[in-house]
């Protein structure tokens, strides 16, 4: 994988010692106005955390109201507003943009030893985008709120009260920020690689980027077209959704899922883009199948569009597409597995260092693996007819959702925090902080597929009283769980009290961003970077070819 | 690929200096031509997306109600949609040589197929304002708005909640464009355009053939039903 270019390294931008990316230039007007995809990225990271703070807090709430059957907190109406704002948020303010925008934004040009992406100023415009659509997401809550379920299924959705419209309305325009990043980020991978780098140099983390941008691009504007619609039936009574008016609601459910399934990729395959990296960083061994590992996010990213009507098994879709929609279902199952066992096989006989994103990291492989093994039980129409809007689909999801694709963001997180910052964090507390989560999790989430199988209806206000004991188990672990993340906020946040003291390359790491400083200059590299070495090349130094060590000025 | 980006790395600072077109973070004028043709590629099949779900939606409802699209089609100007449809291919040929013109570096060529293209914008919008305007006058609207009198056949409303959905967005795409082209011919007039740098004329000419293929698949859509 090694490629020995020798073309002459040179300075091409000078800068003072102590200058970086946040402090030059200085003032928030700098920020507001900024191109620079690094300052973007922290933008949009701050956005997504305070997003992930409010729906957690509106989870809380929600784990609470079911402690104890009937009420214990708040009214059904309340209830059902929070549970559907906890999944707007978290789906739409959170996990979509989490890892592509906010992670990927900051390393992706970086890990490519580009100055920027193709298209800085529609980086931006996705931020100021996402920021529009969370008022009047946030608008639409203060305007009356939404009880539907982040679903929106007709047609509940297009007779019910409250600021349903405003909402699909943020939606929609969420959707263009999701859109932009997406092309900017295919447009890059293709066009801004340093010299050297073919598409086998790419680091992982790139390809499964690539992935969910194909899917961004590619699914993201029928949501738009499905909500418009929505919004449109709501407002002008155009009769497509509502039955009332000669329309079909079951259409609705295709439109949404066309997306929204592809959407459940749009989260997860970032999450395999950062355990890529972490794994064979913190194993100190080059990734075992890189071709495997690079071509199922793309095979997962192609079949994730064709198993959408496995929502709707119930929803009087005819038996032939069910049993179609089941087999390709199952079909997921194949690349998601390739990527775990590669994983292993990346660990097997490594040197394994149990550094907090390596904790993250396995907890993601225990997680997902469960999450992922529990979709094809789901997947199979005979079992899903049982378990249809059970709470065995609430834990599936949330094992996929919260172990996948929250644990991963995290793992990343504290991956290149010291990147991002220039600051190290307590090791220790950081491996508390890991624990907690994954027990919390693990005590809230496992409970209910229990919950689920015994019958347990999802999104029900009232309960019978032999389902308590498992709520109240399910409400303890939330509050593990919750205890482990503001530990981890905590710790994370206390760093920014210490001066800045981390390294360029604190876990040894073999990709382009680590070669520059903690945090970056403003243009990234203080040399126009050349690849010498694949992304994942840990042979000893002495036995790896032409290193040059007189690319840095 | 690679190979490029390295034979031209020296003289590409000189450009990144001087030039004020190529932005900071590209090295060649070829490098930022192809990313930002791979942007517009990929911002077309987003729209196209956009409209096949109108499109999807119109065929099932169609399938459901077929006497019905059947019956409110009879409604809509055949000879103005044709029209219409001339207007627009005429335009879209008058882009084609627009961007031949930047390309080849004549300006007054460019200048003129720009404003041609411009006005045939202006004259679609106004043949589709009449259209709209005997729609309104005869109560043929979208949804509840609907007070057509005298209908032998229901639910004749959501073909006309398609059509004006369908023309409505294609008509604000057409707007867009409008917008779109003026800023390119005021660049034009301006006399920033070589044969080096165009690439604004030709991702403007990509998205307005899109806006054109659109209306070539409306006019039979909505016209033309049998």
């Amino acid at each position: 994988m090694a490629n020995v270019l020798t073309a002459a390294p040179r300075p091409v931008q000078h800068h003072a010692p102590g200058e970086n990316y946040l402090n030059t230039p200085k003032g928030i007007r700098s920020w507001l106005t900024t191109v620079d995809h690094k300052r973007i990225g922290i933008m949009y990271l701050w956005s997504v955390l305070a997003a992930f703070f409010l729906g957690g807090v509106l989870a809380l709430l929600i784990r609470i109201e079911l402690l104890t059957p009937k009420q214990t907190i708040m009214s059904a109406e309340a209830y059902n507003q929070v549970f559907t704002l906890h999944g707007a948020i978290m789906v739409f303010l959170f996990i979509i943009p989490s890892t592509p925008a906010a992670l990927g934004n900051f390393v992706l040009p970086l890990m490519l030893g580009a100055k920027d992406v193709a298209f800085p100023r529609l980086n931006l415009c996705s931020l100021y985008i996402y920021w529009v659509g969370t008022l009047m997401a946030i608008g639409s809550i203060l305007l009356g709120g939404i009880d539907t379920g982040w679903t929106f299924y007709t047609p509940y959705s297009t007779s019910t009260g409250g600021a349903v419209s405003l909402m699909t309305l943020s939606v929609f325009i969420l959707g263009f920020s999701s859109i932009f990043t997406g092309v900017n980020f295919i447009a890059t991978i293709h066009k801004l690689r340093a010299p050297g780098m073919g598409w086998f140099q790419l680091p992982l983390f790139v390809w499964s980027m690539y992935a969910t941008a194909v899917i961004q691009v590619m699914a993201t504007p029928v949501l738009g077209i499905t909500v418009l619609l929505l919004f449109m039936e709501r407002v002008l009574k155009i009769g497509i959704f509502d039955p009332a008016l000669g329309g079909d609601p079951v259409l609705f459910q295709h439109f949404f899922w066309f997306y929204s399934h592809p959407a459940v990729y749009i989260m997860i395959v970032p999450g395999f883009a950062i355990i890529s990296e972490i794994i064979p960083v913190f194993s100190k061994k080059t990734i075992f199948g890189y071709k495997a590992i690079a071509f199922s996010s793309v095979a997962i990213a192609v079949v994730g569009f064709l198993v959408w009507g496995h929502h709707m098994f119930v929803s009087g879709q005819s038996e032939l597409a069910g049993a179609i929609f089941s087999f390709l279902t199952f079909l997921v199952a194949i690349p998601s597995a390739v990527k775990v066992f590669n994983w292993l096989a990346t660990m097997y006989r490594g040197s394994i260092s149990l550094k907090t994103p390596m904790l993250y990291a396995i907890s993601f492989i225990l997680l997902f693996s469960i999450g992922g093994l529990t979709g094809i039980y789901l997947g199979a129409i005979s079992v899903d007819v049982h378990l249809h809007d059970t709470y065995f689909i609430v834990a599936h999801f949330h094992y996929v959702m919260m172990g996948g694709a929250v644990i991963a963001f995290l793992g990343g997180l504290h991956y290149w925090w010291p990147k991002m910052f220039g600051r190290m964090y307590n090791e220790k507390l950081g491996a508390i902080g890991c624990a907690l989560v994954f027990i919390g999790f693990n005590v809230t989430f496992f409970t209910q597929f229990l919950l689920g199988t015994r019958g347990m209806p999802r999104r029900y206000y009232n309960y019978l009283d032999q389902f308590q004991p498992l709520h109240a188990f399910s409400t303890f672990g939330s509050w593990i769980l919750g205890a482990g993340l503001f530990l981890t906020a905590a710790y994370l946040l206390a760093t920014f009290r210490k001066p800045m003291d981390a390294p360029r390359n604190p876990w040894g790491g073999r990709t382009l961003e680590w070669e520059t400083e903690s945090p970056p200059i403003v243009h990234n590299f203080d040399f126009d970077p050349i690849l010498t070495h694949g992304p994942y090349d840990f042979r000893p130094a002495r036995t790896r070819p032409n290193e040059p060590v007189a690319h840095r000025s | 690929m690679n190979r490029s980006l390295i034979e031209v790395d020296e003289p590409s600072e000189q450009h990144a200096s001087h030039h004020p077109n190529l932005q900071h973070h590209f090295g060649t004028f070829e490098q930022q031509f192809d990313a930002s043709k791979i942007g517009m590629w990929l911002f077309l099949a987003t729209e196209v997306l956009l409209f096949g779900g109108l499109f999807v939606g119109f065929a099932l409802s169609q399938a459901a109600h077929p006497q019905a699209f059947v019956e409110a089609h009879h409604h809509l100007d055949k000879n103005l949609g044709a029209l219409n449809t001339v207007v627009l291919l005429l335009s879209s040929f008058t882009m084609v040589m627009a961007v031949h013109a930047a390309a080849t570096n004549q300006r007054k060529k460019l200048i003129v197929n720009l404003v041609i293209t411009l006005a045939c914008a202006a004259a679609f919008l106004v043949v589709k304002y009449f259209e709209y305007e005997h729609k309104i006058h005869d109560g043929l609207l979208p949804g509840q708005f609907y007070s057509h009198k005298g209908d032998t056949v229901p639910n004749q409303f959501i073909f006309f909640s398609f059509y004006f959905m369908m023309t409505g967005l294609h008509g604000l795409h057409i707007v867009g464009g409008m917008i779109a082209i003026g800023w390119v011919l005021r660049r034009a007039l301006r006399g920033d355009f070589d044969a080096k740098y165009y690439a604004p004329v030709d991702l403007v000419g990509l998205y307005w053939h899109l806006v054109d293929l659109i209306w070539i698949y409306l006019f039979p859509l909505l016209y033309l039903i049998s």
